[in-house]
């Protein structure tokens, strides 16, 4: 039985599985699952992760949530090259782990919330987007990306050092949520963050750019809020 | 030059670490950061850490932060016992990788916001208790304590399976906080969840209740402490 990944292009960390899979030749079946519908509530998505999130995976009956959490187990299974997640090097592991624990509070806090406030928050509470609370978020984001760049990116060419690891596609698909709502100009502000997502990009491409297809069409649809939506 | 730990046994993080290395007998240089007396925040202290949290190691001049990050290196470094990080088994890894990234919003968030609104915010600043907030994060960790017992520990002794890994290190730490402030009820309503507790506990003293001392303390003086706020 192959291996299913039930993901939606919109998830940042969803984004990450699918591109690292396919970057990697991981044959997989993949389910969407449309988060704007509320698919991820059915009763038939319930029985494949009941904490009803995306990514997920069921490889041959082994059900699996957490998208870091999945990259690291088909890393290990497969034993996918070294550079993507180091397991002899143990240095090297340990600065990858130590990014990707503060990822979750800070670059997917930071990234997502704004996000959220500008494009999720007005619709479905039908009001105007809280220009307080989004002066403030984008604040917030502008002081981690800081942080990001002087301790984990400093002036190496990955976050982990000369080689692209799964830190670097994580953290970039945070960053890229930005671009569907015309924030990306907070990061690319700074060179060495501009240079190093277009290097991320380019490790990446074609894949990483058919893996945005839905985050590049919400760029051109969506106009900054200057009236209610 | 021996391991060093700069912790406060304050954080729940800190005394996950600290709890980890005495029971593995890991020898180290304990550097206590006193957090109430704001010795983070110190010039000294942001050449260890700028990012001023706790904790931290220095092992022979290798700093790392982020306590996940330090434990996994530790165990594979010093050889530790498979079961706490399970490196031999992609599977059984991946259930202690996925309790541990589903952790920091969901068990650390909660359970770390509820006692900042009920103690912590209120104690440093000497405004009144925000009742509303507190609430909210009631409302969240009970949730959690739900997700807690029919997913992780469905049909399992231990969050990752059948023995004790670092998940429950982790998360039984966080849930300690919720005993400081008299929230323990949310845990311990779950006849799982609380026999989940008392497991953890038993493998793991006397070194649990030596790095929950503080801990125990403010519960037992928690009621004089609510009612001056």
């Amino acid at each position: 039985m192959p291996l299913n990944v039930y993901y939606d292009l919109m998830s940042q960390p969803a984004r990450a599985v699918i591109i690292f899979l396919r970057l990697n030749g991981v044959p997989f079946e993949g389910r969407p699952v449309a988060l704007r519908k509320g698919e991820q509530y059915s009763e038939e998505y319930q029985k494949i992760n009941p904490l009803s999130k995306v990514p997920a995976i069921d490889d041959d009956g082994f059900k699996l949530t957490e998208s870091i959490t999945i990259l690291k187990y088909l890393i290990w299974k497969h034993d996918l090259p070294e550079h993507w997640y180091p397991r002899k090097d143990l240095k090297k592991q340990a600065l990858v782990n130590e990014y990707l624990d503060w990822h979750h509070f800070n670059m997917r806090f930071a990234s997502a919330f704004l996000f959220r406030e500008l494009l999720v928050v007005p619709r479905l509470s039908g009001n105007p987007v809280n220009d307080k609370k989004v002066r403030e978020l984008r604040k917030n984001f502008v002081k981690m990306i800081s942080d990001f760049e002087s301790y984990f990116l400093k002036s190496n060419k990955f976050i982990a050092g000369s080689e692209i690891s799964i830190a670097d596609i994580f953290a970039v698909c945070e960053l890229t949520e930005l671009l569907a709502c015309h924030e990306h100009g907070l990061y690319e502000n700074s060179p060495a963050m501009k240079a190093w997502v277009e290097r991320v990009r380019q490790a990446t491409n074609p894949i990483f750019d058919e893996a945005h297809q839905m985050i590049y069409r919400a760029q051109q649809v969506y106009k900054k809020p200057t009236a209610k939506l | 030059m021996p391991l060093r730990l700069y912790y406060d046994l304050m954080s729940q993080p800190s005394r996950a670490v600290y709890m980890f290395l005495r029971l593995n007998k890991v020898p180290f240089e304990a550097r206590p950061v006193a957090l109430r007396k704001g010795e983070h925040f110190g010039e000294e202290y942001k050449k260890i850490n700028p990012f001023s949290l706790v904790p931290v190691i220095d092992d022979n001049g290798f700093k790392l932060t982020e306590s996940i990050a330090i434990v996994k290196y530790l165990i594979q470094q010093r050889g530790l016992p498979h079961h706490w990080y399970p490196t031999n088994s992609p599977k059984r890894l991946a259930r202690v990788e996925e309790y541990l990234n589903w952790y920091h919003v969901n068990t650390r968030l909660p359970s770390a916001m509820l006692i900042q609104h009920l103690l912590i915010i209120p104690k440093t600043t000497g405004k009144p208790v925000n009742h509303a907030a507190a609430e909210k994060f009631r409302q969240r960790v009970a949730t959690m304590v739900t997700q807690l017992e029919g997913y992780f520990l469905k049909d399992r002794k231990y969050l990752a399976g059948d023995e004790i890994s670092i998940a429950d290190i982790f998360g039984a730490c966080e849930l300690m906080q919720l005993n400081a402030c008299h929230e323990h009820g949310l845990y311990e309503s779950s006849t799982i969840v609380k026999a989940w507790m008392e497991r953890v506990k038993k493998d793991t003293n006397p070194h649990f209740d030596e790095a929950h001392q503080m801990t125990y303390r403010t519960h037992d003086i928690y009621k004089q402490i609510a009612a001056k706020l």
